[in-house]
């Protein structure tokens, strides 16, 4: 951090520049990125496993705006460590998600049709 | 100490090397956002074990039976609401007007307490039915990663409150504003958390 960037700080600041302007679009586009899904399951326009799909993207992009205008995530705050142990865990949350719900699928797969005791004496 | 004093010749002024340039100026609010990734991989477990879990319902009610929409839909307005307040509270904070920011700080706890209260009734209505944590995989799991949310929410409306005493007590000093800032990423960071909950679990739960 150059002396330079030290100086565009005023003595009382706390490293935090919310506006008006930040918190308005957020919220607009948080209220629309609400409604949408709400309106798309309560309504059932599309069919199940479709809107599933859509909704998680809506939830995505949401999660985006409150990130980007709510808590003010740029690759500048705290010279980019912020952004950086934010990557760190979405990267943790989406193998731990995807592990989790991927072997438990297979293993609830595997396991649901229970083999009759004939094809079992087959198995290694 | 006469030790450091010899690096430097006899009557010049001693030499630092380190002039603090490389210390991040705000270590509170960077260690807090470490603190909020490490809850944010509580949550993932908990919706991990929601995603494995939340379709055993052991021959009881599932989330389409059981969930309200509309109730999740003011719960998702009431959580949205109080994250927009507090950022008035947070506006009116960088202006220096103490007023404005108690005010609206009180419409966010009051935002907060109303999610609570609907959160709360849903609970009751759920085990009034005979659909609490005991009876199945899925509402063990529900139980958990949506009560985990809501003993935050409770946490930081106690937070708000505090911080409302303080800012009324001390007024708006540099410590003061560092706590609303914490408290603003803690407040918003729920908000994000609640989007995971009202699109995974209400609403694919809805879905069948």
């Amino acid at each position: 951090m150059s002396a330079s960037h030290q100086h565009d700080h005023a003595h009382d600041d706390i490293g935090y520049h919310a506006t008006l302007r930040g918190y308005a679009t957020g919220f607009g586009l948080s209220v629309v990125l609400t409604a949408i899904p709400f309106w798309l399951v309560m309504a059932k326009v599309l069919p199940p496993g479709l809107t599933g799909f859509v909704i998680l993207g809506f939830a995505a992009v949401q999660m985006l705006v409150h990130m980007v205008y709510f808590l003010h995530m740029n690759a500048k705050v705290e010279g980019g460590w912020s952004l950086l142990a934010l990557i760190f865990t979405a990267a943790i949350v989406v193998i731990m998600l995807a592990g989790s719900i991927w072997v438990m699928f297979h293993m609830n797969t595997n396991m649901m049709p229970m083999p009759d005791p004939q094809a079992m004496r087959h198995m290694p | 100490m006469a030790s450091t004093t010899t690096l430097s010749a006899p009557g010049t002024a001693p030499v630092f090397w380190d002039d603090g340039s490389h210390h991040p100026q705000q270590g509170t609010l960077l260690g807090f956002w470490l603190y909020l990734m490490s809850d944010c991989l509580i949550f993932a477990v908990l919706f991990a074990t929601y995603a494995v879990l939340g379709r055993s319902y052991a021959a009881g009610p599932s989330g389409a039976d059981l969930f309200d929409l509309p109730l999740v839909a003011a719960n998702t307005a009431l959580l949205l609401f109080s994250s927009i307040t507090y950022g008035f509270a947070m506006i009116a904070m960088q202006h220096g007007r103490q007023r404005h920011l108690l005010a609206w700080l009180a419409v966010t706890g009051l935002l907060g307490l109303g999610f609570l209260s609907i959160e709360l009734f849903e609970f009751s209505h759920l085990l009034h039915e005979g659909a609490g944590p005991h009876r199945s995989a899925f509402l063990s799991a529900f139980f958990t990663l949506v009560g985990t949310h809501g003993l935050h929410v409770t946490f930081g409306v106690v937070w708000l409150a505090t911080l409302m005493l303080q800012v009324r007590k001390r007024g708006l000093t540099h410590e003061n504003k560092r706590r609303l800032v914490c408290l603003s990423m803690f407040w918003h960071f729920l908000d994000v958390v609640w989007i995971g909950v009202f699109t995974f679990v209400y609403l694919m739960g809805s879905l069948g």
